[in-house]
């Protein structure tokens, strides 16, 4: 039993949705109980679907226990068949399905259904979200592709000479962060290297299109969280390579772009394959009050890996904290942070990641939508760069964060919430203007982290520990003149370093003592 | 599977229809999100899975709290698997949360789809608990669950839980007791409006304080706020009080006769209240005629959601001019529902129920002007050229009462002053 506030992952029969939802001509029945359809809300509310994802639920109630659920689930599938002719009719339960143990696959099976079915395994209780969907992906790519499945020696006959390159862009689903754009942007990028997109799947794509896959010469494995499975388990049986760089971030792209040529065996100059004004404006004299600005990164795998390469050498950022929820990625974030000196935070508990944000107090957070929260509460600037996220991340403008343009999409999306160079000198300087203070919301900042809540108005979640550290009124009334944006981290490194001192009393000059000891 | 119910008395009375199918409502949980914050002391622990976590979170916008007074103790495999003790483990996760939050005066622990399949004993495991913490704070236990609550029934089976705690009341005092969950404004306008009738001694449960428990016995008259109580009703009657048979205070008649019910109680007459309120009434039918022309012969359709079905419809009917199509509510309870059933009339047809697939084909071939419906179906109308209001908004807004008419009714103004006043793309 495991003590929850906020989830970072639904459970494994939202991914199963995301799957169904993405594609066309598929229609899902899940076996669950009523009030398991808010699901749905999650495409129509947050990102504005016209359609209800194509799901039925079961949605049985206590009187149909012990009784006729079995029924239940055959006269669902058989109603859902018939109103909806699916090319495919994928069939799974929700945590409650899974222990009522009707085995609604086997009756599926049993039905006589006029649609194929995929039954698909859950495991509700030890797996999530993203594992569902990639469960899901995988057993609908492998059912519909086992009659294809080349004889162990076979050969992938060769290219025809008079053949584009081609490529399938696997991963992409509803629900994912920004996958709509991104799809449009990474097959841009493709075209205009003379690569042609084969299959995009499961965005948009019919049970039909999945049955082309093989057509392709490789696939770009483009959600991992998704769709390493599939890539996998088509590298295996189709002899199609993996392209595994994600196209997130300037490095990034490039190593995709190079990954593609080295791959499909291009004749093409890869520095003459697109371009992004990233480099420019992080090297432009205006960036430099960026560097070394403190970073903490928490997100889905990938893009926590991504967004760590990015922050580091394409802003001059220093990153500070860097974590995932996505335990299937640990090892690899593990690995990069140990390679940035830091220790990876993995954990999907919400409040271990808030602890980590109020300790090191960063000056940027990039997260989820539930770092956006803690930030808020922190007064710390924060960008959204990974799922889950709200709404308000599902923007009606055209924003990839994958290819050159989405360097250019992130650069202005990370530094839009932090105070300019000058406006930070400013505040520094005249901190007693009278219309131009700490209290006053820098002008650019809206709602959005900053002035509104300063970190040391808003309660902290730790309660301070026995034998803390007391301030001066002193050495408080300087502090307050220390620009609130970085306040929050002045006011611990003082306490940290009075303690190491084993001072009982911080005033002006052990202010500034810190300051010396802490200044890079 | 429809089955139209004869009644006795079928020549006033709404026709009920039953349906049975797939339903899209929200499960008794959700409850949760709108009675953690009017209960403020109260610490809302749910026994069950991922979903039920999920849920909660996607249901509402509610994660501006840092931390909530709700959370849900997840079931895990070696949990199911009798690898671990249910029970033990709940003590565990019991002990961490109230050393987490020792403000907490009340803990409910809600059971949930899967809580309930497996037969964990909350309420067992509350008395349990609640030996282990003495006085410290109350525990009790209810059912959230989908399997056998339906969206605002969850405060339902919270408030019933309560019941047992409620102290006992002098025999020979007469006491009022509003039941539901409303707004605290809306509180505050019912003591007024209450102290004006010369009704003083008024409850209302359940109160900000989870200490703050109302007494019950024979002298207690209960009057309700909100429609879906079912079972507290039940377990209040038992405990001696009385029901004041009213409509619900949705509409200036609604809430007229709603107020003129319970005064009927200390001897007031009708004829006095209205003179007592009329202040507020004038102001409520002034406010109210601006956007009921906006309402006014449009057609409406409620898809089944929180049991306010019934008296919404009968305010939009009778007080702002719309013409009701078709009325659909997860769950119709008789003698809760008697007097709105009787202002509705013959003409209305009821369905009580859901098939969903069939209700939207009904509404496709109508094309109602308005469809009530919840989250998960709202934009998807809309993409078909419908208009809809979705429901989860009545029960977030104060919309009870004489000063919130003109609110209620701009909650269903609103989509359609939209359509006329956007001049972008189209909507069919």
């Amino acid at each position: 039993m495991e003590l929850t506030l906020w989830t970072y992952e639904g459970p494994p029969h939202v991914g199963a949705i995301r799957v169904a939802a993405s594609m066309r001509e598929v229609h899902l029945v899940l076996h669950a109980p009523q009030g398991d359809t808010y699901a749905d809300l999650l495409f129509t509310m947050i990102e504005r679907e016209g359609r209800r994802p194509p799901v039925t639920w079961t949605t049985f109630q206590a009187r149909d226990l012990g009784s006729s659920t079995a029924e239940m689930v055959i006269e669902t599938l058989q109603g859902a068949c018939e109103r909806y002719q699916p090319q495919v009719l994928l069939v799974a339960e929700s945590c409650t399905g899974e222990l009522i143990q009707d085995q609604p696959g086997a009756l599926a099976k049993g039905a006589g259904l006029s649609a194929p079915v995929i039954p698909i395994e859950m495991a509700a209780y030890t797996r999530k979200e993203n594992w569902g969907a990639s469960e899901t992906f995988y057993q609908l790519v492998r059912g519909l592709l086992a009659g294809q499945v080349p004889k162990p020696g076979e050969e992938r006959a060769p290219r025809a000479p008079d053949q584009a390159p081609s490529v399938n862009l696997l991963g992409p689903t509803k629900l994912g962060f920004r996958c709509r754009d991104d799809v449009v942007e990474v097959r841009r990028l493709l075209e205009s290297m003379g690569v042609r997109v084969n299959v995009v799947a499961p965005l948009d794509a019919t049970p039909r299109d999945l049955l082309r896959i093989p057509e392709a010469d490789a696939n770009i494995n483009l959600a991992p969280e998704v769709s390493d499975l599939t890539c996998e388990w088509l590298r295996r049986h189709f002899k199609q390579p993996t392209i595994s760089t994600v196209p997130l971030g300037w490095g990034a792209t490039r190593d995709f772009i190079a990954e593609v040529i080295e791959t499909l065996g291009l004749d093409i100059d890869p520095d003459a394959v697109g371009e992004s004004r990233l480099p420019w404006y992080s090297r432009s004299v205006d960036s430099t009050y960026l560097t070394g600005k403190r970073v903490f990164i928490f997100a889905d795998g990938t893009h926590a890996l991504a967004a760590a390469r990015m922050a580091r050498d394409e802003m001059g950022f220093e990153v500070v904290g860097l974590g995932t929820y996505s335990r299937e990625r640990a090892r690899d974030v593990r690995a990069l942070a140990s390679e940035y000196g830091l220790e990876a935070l993995i954990t999907d508990d919400y409040l271990a990641v808030e602890r980590a944000v109020t300790e090191l107090q960063p000056e940027l957070v990039l997260g989820t939508q539930m770092e956006r929260h803690i930030a808020k509460r922190l007064g710390i600037p924060c960008a959204v760069i990974s799922t889950p996220a709200h709404v308000q991340d599902y923007p009606a403008r055209y924003s990839p964060q994958m290819g050159f343009e989405g360097t250019n999409v992130i650069f202005d999306t990370w530094v839009h919430p932090l105070i300019m160079g000058l406006e930070e000198h400013l505040l520094t300087m005249f901190r007693d203007d009278f219309e131009f203070n700490d209290d006053a919301v820098p002008s650019h900042l809206g709602g959005e982290g900053g002035g509104a809540q300063q970190p040391d108005k808003v309660t902290p979640m730790i309660p301070a520990e026995p034998g803390a550290v007391a301030w001066a009124v002193s050495a408080e009334k300087e502090l307050r003149k220390i620009p609130f944006f970085v306040r929050g981290k002045a006011r611990r490194n003082t306490e940290h370093f009075a303690q190491e001192q084993g001072l009982s009393v911080i005033d002006v000059e052990t202010l500034y003592e810190a300051k010396a000891h802490f200044s890079r | 599977m429809n089955q139209v119910i004869a009644r006795a008395d079928a020549d006033s009375m709404p026709s009920v229809t039953t349906e049975r199918g797939e339903r899209a409502v929200f499960c008794g949980l959700t409850s949760i999100i709108w009675l953690h914050r009017r209960i403020q002391d109260a610490f809302f622990l749910v026994v069950g899975s991922r979903t039920c976590a999920h849920l909660l979170q996607s249901a509402a916008g509610v994660m501006i709290f840092a931390e909530p007074r709700f959370a849900t103790a997840i079931l895990g495999e070696r949990d199911l698997a009798g690898m671990a003790d249910c029970h033990e483990e709940l003590d565990r996760v019991v002990s961490e949360l109230l050393e987490r939050r020792p403000d907490i005066r009340r803990l409910f622990l809600v059971g949930s789809c899967p809580s309930e399949v497996i037969k964990l004993d909350l309420a067992n495991a509350a008395a349990r608990l609640q030996g282990v913490h003495e006085n410290r704070l109350r525990i009790s236990a209810f059912s959230g669950s989908g399997i056998e609550t339906t969206f605002t029934q969850g405060e339902d089976q919270c408030l019933a839980s309560m019941v047992p705690d409620l102290p006992a009341a002098p025999e020979e005092s007469q006491r009022l007791m509003v039941v539901g969950t409303i707004a605290d404004i809306i509180e505050e306008q019912f003591r007024r409006h209450f102290a004006q009738l010369g009704i003083t001694d008024v409850d209302f449960f359940p109160a900000a304080r989870a200490d703050n428990l109302p007494p019950v016995g024979p002298g207690t008259r209960v009057l309700l706020a909100q429609p879906y109580v079912s079972d507290t009703v039940s377990a209040l009657l038992k405990r001696g009080a009385k029901l004041v048979s009213a409509p619900y205070p949705l509409g200036i008649e609604g809430t007229l006769a709603w107020f003129q019910a319970a005064a009927a109680e200390w001897g007031n007459s009708p004829e006095s209240v209205q003179e007592a309120l009329a202040i507020p009434i004038a102001r409520a039918q002034k406010s109210l005629a601006k956007t009921r022309e906006s309402l006014q012969g449009r057609t409406l359709h409620f898809l089944p959601d929180s049991q306010l079905e019934l008296p919404l419809a009968r305010f939009l009917r009778d007080e702002c001019g719309m013409s009701l199509i078709e009325v659909a509510t997860p769950f119709l309870d008789q003698t809760l529902m008697a007097d709105e059933l009787k202002r509705l009339g013959s003409e209305v047809s009821i369905v009580e129920g859901s098939d969903l697939d069939s209700a939207l084909a009904r509404v496709r071939a109508s094309r109602p002007d308005l469809t009530v419906c919840g989250m998960g179906i709202a934009n998807p109308l809309e993409a078909e050229g419908l208009r809809t209001k979705w429901s989860i908004e009545l029960i977030f807004t104060p919309i009870q009462g004489f000063d919130q008419v003109a609110d209620l009714a701009g909650l269903f103004a609103r989509p359609l002053t939209r359509e006329r006043q956007l001049e972008v793309g189209s909507w069919s």
